[in-house]
């Protein structure tokens, strides 16, 4: 545990925790490795964990029939990935695939829930960080959407 | 005593080779037609590229400014001068005026680490700076180049950019902004490589070249990271026509982008950016 609690306190996303708060977040977190074509997550399925990935490349993708997989994002070393373990119906909306051989933390989304509810200052501490990175996504989504390198 | 070219007549340069670079964009190598030559140029600069009876479009050069003898212009082609240009044949004969306007600041960069960003075409005037890095490494520190693309079939200068990435001395980050099939790299806006990139921001010269709009999230996300505004350099494009200051056409604010630019320091003009009234 003290090894797991040190990797979350180098973790870019939990830079400036107080370490009592990471010392308790670490009991949610356990450690995963994927090779290159594992998928981490599918659409659809229950969404009940949030990746923090220490190496590696993921891609996050979306099937569009008659087109196959559209790679929306990678995130990848020092990257957060997922949310959806926030909110209800606890689902994935896209698929995630290693692209190379990738390590990451994977934290229990229940247990973190559950731990902000008994914790609020620790549930705002990680709201406002999660949110924070719901803004730079939506605001590179944004960018995508409006095609900046098309002709028009 | 020599005459002094009048910058309003044009030189005639002859195709020596037509390259495609992706669906819509290619690149032409020109030659002088005579001994008449335009004088050498900077990095970052641009010319008038003149198809006779058609008309004249400013185009920034891709080429080496160690080779000024060989005039090279990457363009896409989306107007009525561009496509007809695309269909130019070596051999051909255009008229040439220039070079114009303001340069990268290579020299200000010499000690330092050095940040390319570029976004789309705009790779295009920022590759006569990865030839003079290239070229004359030792000066510069770190050199680090993040591009980004709207597709990976829409990456230009792909050989070049795997030789770049290849040598040990210079990072080279690619992102593109969607893709499928087999395409291992990144997938994201480019602001995002920034992060990432190793340099040290307190000592370097960033330039940046793409859309304004990709332009102005660069120069946010290159502050972020503690770099000066006095040390982040931008290409704007405008509709440039006399490209001597004249007509007007390329105003922007008090300035020209013609004659003042197309390359400002970022904050010579921060307080015209992302403005819609101009």
């Amino acid at each position: 545990m003290e090894n797991l609690e040190k990797i979350l306190a180098q973790h870019p996303f939990f830079k400036d925790m107080s370490p009592e708060h990471v010392a308790y977040l670490a009991g949610c977190a356990a450690n995963a490795r994927y090779d290159p074509g594992d998928f981490i997550f599918r659409n659809g399925q229950p969404a009940n964990q949030f990746f923090l990935i220490r190496y590696g490349k993921v891609s996050l993708e979306i099937f569009v029939p008659g087109k196959g997989a559209v790679m929306i994002e990678t995130v990848q070393e020092g990257n957060v990935m997922g949310w959806s373990w926030l909110v209800p119906p606890y689902r994935w909306h896209f698929d995630a695939r290693a692209l190379e051989l990738t390590r990451a933390i994977v934290m229990d989304g229940e247990c973190l829930r559950k731990k902000c509810a008994e914790d609020p200052r620790l549930g705002y501490e990680l709201m406002s960080r999660i949110a924070r990175l719901i803004e730079e996504r939506l605001r590179a989504t944004q960018l995508q959407l409006i095609d900046i390198y098309g002709k028009d | 005593m020599a005459a002094v070219p009048d910058p309003m007549i044009p030189i005639p340069y002859r195709i020596q080779t037509v390259q495609r670079e992706t669906d819509d964009t290619f690149t032409l190598t020109l030659t002088a037609a005579s001994s008449e030559q335009i004088a050498p140029f900077q990095a970052g600069q641009f010319n008038m590229l003149y198809i006779f009876g058609v008309g004249e479009v400013p185009i920034s050069i891709s080429g080496d400014p160690s080779t000024p003898e060989k005039l090279v212009h990457t363009t896409r082609a989306v107007g009525t001068v561009t496509q007809a240009m695309q269909k130019l044949k070596p051999g051909n004969v255009i008229g040439i005026r220039g070079p114009f306007g303001s340069h990268w600041p290579l020299e200000e960069a010499r000690g330092n680490d050095v940040v390319v960003i570029a976004g789309g075409i705009g790779l295009a005037p920022l590759r006569p700076v990865l030839y003079t890095l290239v070229k004359y490494r030792e000066r510069f520190g770190k050199v680090v180049l993040l591009y980004g693309s709207r597709t990976p079939e829409d990456i230009l200068f792909r050989r070049e950019l795997e030789k770049w990435r290849q040598r040990f001395d210079m990072e080279v980050y690619i992102t593109v902004d969607r893709a499928t099939g087999n395409w291992r790299g990144n997938v994201g806006v480019v602001t995002k490589l920034i992060p990432r990139a190793p340099f040290d921001p307190y000592s370097c010269v960033a330039m940046v070249c793409g859309p304004e709009i990709m332009m102005y999230y660069s120069v946010l996300s290159l502050r972020d990271q503690g770099v000066p505004t006095e040390s982040i350099y931008i290409s704007m494009e405008r509709n440039m026509k006399c490209a001597i200051g004249f007509c007007g056409h390329c105003q922007y604010g008090p300035a020209f982008i013609c004659k003042d630019g197309p390359v400002f320091r970022f904050d010579q003009v921060e307080h015209l950016f992302n403005k819609r009234e101009i």
